[in-house]
């Protein structure tokens, strides 16, 4: 392991990445105990008013201090990737083991079912639960979360698939173990890395189409703040304060591209056979 | 290829029909109705029972199903409850233009991530590259309604070029006309491209590298052709095969995300009625 770190600490992408991601997440983490004011608390007399010492990046259309939205916003986008991610990698890795496992019709029947899922983008979802259930954080967790399982179990398929044809599983299934046992003991570690890489840049997507479904008014909901709400409110004070659409675009894409360098840093440092050709 | 397109396209086939299922189920298990929602609150039983009985609703939902398909069977897609409209004239007036920004958008796609792909790896590590895969790292990391806005900000607020959004509409009967309809779609094409493009161009570089370090393209250099005819001559035919098959994929997601970048430019929207936002 520290072979790992000395080769994790030479590569540019995974030290920007986990940098970016660090930065991120400090930000939700210092908001959980302070924000320059409450983030819903609202000041018509000061609204648009510009950046100052008192609001470091100023306010918005209803007076709302734009650092507090900023920040507490990181936590919305850290908690909507981690349970997102989480219900994608839950569902995903059992059904693609399993399918690696049993092979034959419920190989067959598991990737049709993916593939079905796979037809209909975490937008589409998003719209079709929101006409039903109506629009809100749960919601668009969910559907992001749907569209995960998929992504997640075809990975876990492939890469379990190739696992299962390596001589150790066969010395293992000799000795008698079941395939219950040999998945958790061989399959599922040897494909962990494989597992990681994909759970970065799924987060990663997840932050942007929380962001979208939000920019919609499909996804957070008010008072509660949010990256992609802030945007949608900023696009109509364009003319009077254009600035107020730069910061929250920021944060996302600070997320976003930390995630994914550190996606690419680990694919190159945990599986260099996963690598991508340079 | 035969039974290989038939497989495919009866999963397709499939797909639709289970999603169909899907819908129709999900709606028939949720409380409440199409009547209690155009009546609202304070509708009588009464009034409900008459509206139900007038839109069909108060027969059994496999009958219903039944015969909605077998109206689509025969070309009819039936009327939307909601706005009294045949769907297929609803669907058809918003597809008028989401399929051209869609096609907009794929075009210029294409041509931005061949352009840059094709120009990093002549450039192969060296400044040219980096940056182009530096700027591509980066597009990927914007969210496209993000990058539609800061388009609108530069070209719309600041330069006053373009209006802020809009659609003035095909016909010029409507104010509109080709010129104008392609000018309004202009900046949501380039919005949904960039970021599709960016994918795209690591996708052409990768794959130009790759065929450069192929056997016949030396035999090429070895005939005598310079660097700029193998490019083009051998190494980029055979580098596009990849490219489109990821191009093709990326069109599914770019018609996706139409439907967020039309809201931000205010275009007519396919998917999204906006009384669902304050459900």
């Amino acid at each position: 392991m520290n072979g790992f770190g000395a080769r994790a600490r030479s590569h540019p992408s995974f030290v920007l990445g986990a940098l970016l991601s660090g930065l991120v997440v400090a930000t939700a983490l210092v908001s959980l105990v302070w924000a320059p004011y409450p983030p819903a608390e609202i000041d018509i007399p000061g609204k648009l008013k510009g950046p100052s010492a008192a609001h470091w990046l100023g306010t918005d259309s209803l007076g709302r201090d734009i650092v507090a939205q900023l920040l507490v916003g990181a936590q919305n986008s850290i908690v909507v990737g981690v349970i997102a991610v989480g219900i994608g990698l839950a569902a995903g890795v059992a059904l693609g083991c399993l399918a690696s496992a049993r092979r034959g019709w419920v190989e067959e029947l598991v990737m049709r079912a993916a593939d079905f899922t796979f037809a209909f983008p975490a937008l589409l979802s998003a719209i079709m639960l929101t006409a039903i259930y109506g629009p809100g954080l749960v919601i668009s967790i969910v559907a992001i979360g749907i569209f995960n399982v998929p992504v997640f179990a075809r990975v876990t398929r492939g890469a379990a698939n190739a696992v299962w044809a390596r001589e150790f599983v066969l010395a293992a299934r000799s000795a008698g173990k079941g395939g219950w046992r040999i998945t958790v003991d061989h399959v599922l570690p040897n494909i962990a890395s494989a597992l990681i890489v994909q759970a970065t840049i799924a987060f990663a997507t997840a932050i942007l189409a929380e962001a979208a479904l939000s920019y919609l008014g499909l996804g957070t909901q008010p008072p509660r703040p949010s990256w992609g709400r802030m945007l949608n409110e900023a696009q109509t004070q364009l003319f009077q304060a254009p600035l107020l659409a730069v910061y929250p675009g920021v944060a996302i894409m600070i997320s976003v591209l930390g995630l994914n360098l550190l996606g690419d840093g680990l694919r190159d440092l945990l599986d260099p056979k996963l690598a991508r050709r340079r | 290829m035969g039974p290989f397109l038939l497989r495919r396209l009866l999963t397709f086939a499939a797909t639709l029909a289970v999603a169909s299922v899907l819908v129709f189920a999900v709606l028939e298990l949720l409380p409440g109705s199409a009547a209690e929602v155009i009546l609202g609150d304070t509708a009588t039983p009464e009034s409900l029972a008459a509206l139900n009985t007038r839109l069909g609703l108060d027969r059994p939902p496999l009958v219903r199903y039944g015969a909605w398909v077998g109206g689509l069977l025969q070309g009819r897609t039936g009327n939307s409850i909601s706005y009294d409209t045949p769907t297929a004239e609803l669907i058809g007036e918003r597809l008028r233009v989401t399929l051209p920004l869609a096609a907009l958008a794929m075009a210029m796609t294409v041509l931005l991530a061949l352009g840059l792909g094709v120009y990093a790896a002549s450039r192969h590590h060296r400044l040219g590259d980096v940056a182009v895969m530096t700027a591509s790292q980066v597009g990927i990391a914007v969210p496209n309604f993000w990058f539609a806005i800061l388009l609108i900000l530069l070209f719309a607020v600041k330069l006053q070029w373009v209006g802020a959004g809009g659609f003035p509409g095909w016909s010029e009967d409507d104010g509109g006309g080709l010129w104008e309809g392609l000018k309004a779609l202009l900046l949501p094409a380039l919005a949904l491209a960039a970021v599709q493009a960016a994918i795209l161009a690591r996708v052409t570089r990768s794959a130009v590298l790759e065929v450069m370090r192929e056997d016949f393209v030396r035999t090429a250099r070895a005939k005598g052709l310079s660097r700029r005819q193998a490019l083009w001559r051998h190494v980029l035919r055979n580098a596009t095969i990849p490219v489109l098959t990821v191009a093709g994929l990326q069109f599914a997601s770019l018609v996706t995300n139409t439907v967020v970048i039309e809201n931000v430019f205010v275009l007519p929207d396919a998917l999204v009625d906006p009384r669902l936002r304050h459900g």
